[in-house]
């Protein structure tokens, strides 16, 4: 079997992976900056402004002072998933860019280079698995702590994702329905050449954003790290870059949720009357990045804008409107929508 | 029981409506709310760099006054300790001496005068009681400090400078 190496495919996915990689922690670490600034904004203050111009170089300070921070394990807690918490909560986050689409393809002499890491066919089902997989930082985190706020948190944590993982699901699986495919470059360019499928599924769309702040842990359900009530929750016992790590991950978590939404449901980076403006495509590619960034940017603005005006969740109404509101909600939506997609296929 | 001031309204307890349940049209108008404020005037003013403007009556932190020819007006007469109603001003009279008529307006001068900044109330007495007009009150207020000897302000802290002296003099 002839077996040669490809090295400027490889060369051209290590650059892809580092950008994308870097853009992820980029926008993560501004994000804390802009939500500082939404929050001040929304409460008529002015936010950060002594670090560098407009405050921006707020993130720098505090990335700084977190990492010189002295760094405590408590005695009585498991060293090894003490320090595996974070990590993994950081891993899970940095995974999910893998498989979303950042822009069409790019020609470069004579290759074309994708903007995609990994175009898979199952692309939505490895984000539900890794977004799935990330309650294990929460969990090993707040167990090993060896606290018991820490471990109240973190089981307040694990079945909150857990249970709106389903409607999460549920939702998607309306969507699959129309798109027909799970890759999320397919149903981008289905979305370039149809209509967004906001338009399609509303509700869905509803149900995915109020799905996606839970999964983030952001409020109305950031239960498991309720400052009044524990102590700061899950990463209670966490000091210096460990602590800077679940809090970083939040961020990045919330990035790309955005990025999932923008993709899914607004189009990702296709932009209405895109194909008629008759550019080449490199510079429409360019353009559908910038396209895809301003909804992105959009719906972190979105984020904060809902955790600065809506109060905390009580728990047990957090889990009604998860298994009694958003779950048959998600049930009907699937089964209208299927039903429609029948009709249309088969009429009666 | 009969309600003190007729103002009381009973609280609404019907059941939500169905407009309610959704309890969507009440988060997005308080979105609409939040997102009002942030285009509305900040009340943070940017402190070091602005300040808040101050009454024309402010009573700020007080300063000695010296006469035109530079010369301490204050006669530790003791008047302003009197009327101060917090106790915080106390002061050491001394005789001028031939030849430091430059110095000391009057024969009689304060060779020590003290305020405790974080005794006083900024009442303005001591600068109303003054008869020779050698207390004023300006528009600065106490800085802060990490010992509380800091806040008491002698001759050094409170005389205005000479106004015929240059300021490195001054210093001295």
């Amino acid at each position: 079997m002839d077996f040669t190496i490809d090295w400027y495919f490889l060369i051209e996915k290590l650059l892809l992976i580092s950008a994308v990689l870097g853009i992820s922690l980029l926008v993560a670490m501004y994000s804390t900056w802009g939500e500082r600034k939404v929050a001040a904004w929304i409460q008529d203050r002015r936010g950060p402004n002594r670090a560098g111009i407009f405050g921006l170089l707020q993130p720098l300070a505090d990335g700084g002072k977190l990492f010189f921070k002295e760094e405590i394990i408590p005695s009585h807690a498991n060293r090894f998933l003490f320090v595996l918490g974070p990590s993994l909560a950081m891993l899970t986050a940095c995974l999910t860019s893998a498989v979303i689409p950042w822009g069409d393809s790019l020609t470069i002499g004579d290759r074309i280079v994708s903007l995609q890491i990994a175009d898979i066919n199952i692309g939505v089902l490895w984000i539900m698995a890794v977004v799935g997989m990330g309650v294990y930082g929460i969990m090993i985190g707040g167990w090993a702590s060896n606290n018991k706020f820490s471990l109240l948190a973190a089981c307040r944590g694990a079945s909150q994702v857990i249970s709106y993982e389903l409607p999460m699901g549920l939702a998607l699986i309306a969507l699959f329905m129309l798109s027909g495919s799970l890759s999320l470059k397919d149903i981008v360019e289905q979305q370039r050449e149809g209509v967004w499928y906001i338009v399609l599924q509303p509700i869905g769309f509803l149900i995915f954003l109020i799905c996606a702040f839970a999964e983030c842990n952001r409020t109305p359900f950031d239960l498991p790290e309720a400052e009044n009530e524990l102590n700061g929750g899950y990463h209670l016992e966490y000091s210096s870059m460990k602590l800077g790590f679940y809090l970083f991950a939040e961020y990045i978590n919330m990035f790309i949720s955005s990025v999932l939404m923008a993709t899914l449901y607004f189009g990702g980076y296709a932009f209405p009357y895109m194909d008629s403006l008759g550019l080449d495509g490199n510079m429409l590619t360019i353009l559908g990045i910038v396209a895809l960034f301003i909804k992105t940017f959009f719906f972190i603005f979105v984020f904060m804008w809902v955790r600065w005006t809506i109060p905390r969740f009580r728990y047990d109404q957090l889990m009604k409107l998860g298994w009694k509101i958003l779950i048959p909600l998600a049930l009907l939506n699937m089964l209208v929508t299927g039903a429609v997609v029948l009709f249309r296929q088969y009429g009666i | 029981m009969q309600s003190l001031t007729n103002r009381a309204t009973p609280v609404d307890r019907r059941p939500m409506n169905l407009w309610e349940k959704l309890y969507l049209p009440a988060i997005f108008k308080g979105m609409a709310i939040t997102l009002g404020h942030i285009f509305k005037k900040k009340a943070t003013v940017n402190y070091p760099e602005e300040t808040r403007p101050f009454s024309p009556v402010f009573r700020g932190l007080h300063i000695l006054n010296r006469d035109e020819e530079g010369r301490e007006r204050c006669t530790a007469c003791g008047l302003c300790a009197v009327a101060c109603p917090a106790e915080a001003i106390t002061m050491e009279a001394a005789e001028r001496l031939p030849g430091e008529e430059h110095l000391y307006r009057e024969e009689k001068y304060a060779a020590r005068y003290e305020i405790n900044m974080l005794r006083c109330i900024f009442c303005g007495f001591c600068e109303e009681a003054c008869p020779k007009q050698a207390v004023y009150m300006s528009e600065t207020f106490a800085p802060s400090n990490y010992q509380r000897k800091g806040f008491i302000y002698g001759k050094d802290d409170l005389l205005i400078a000479h106004p015929q002296k240059s300021i490195t003099e001054n210093k001295k």
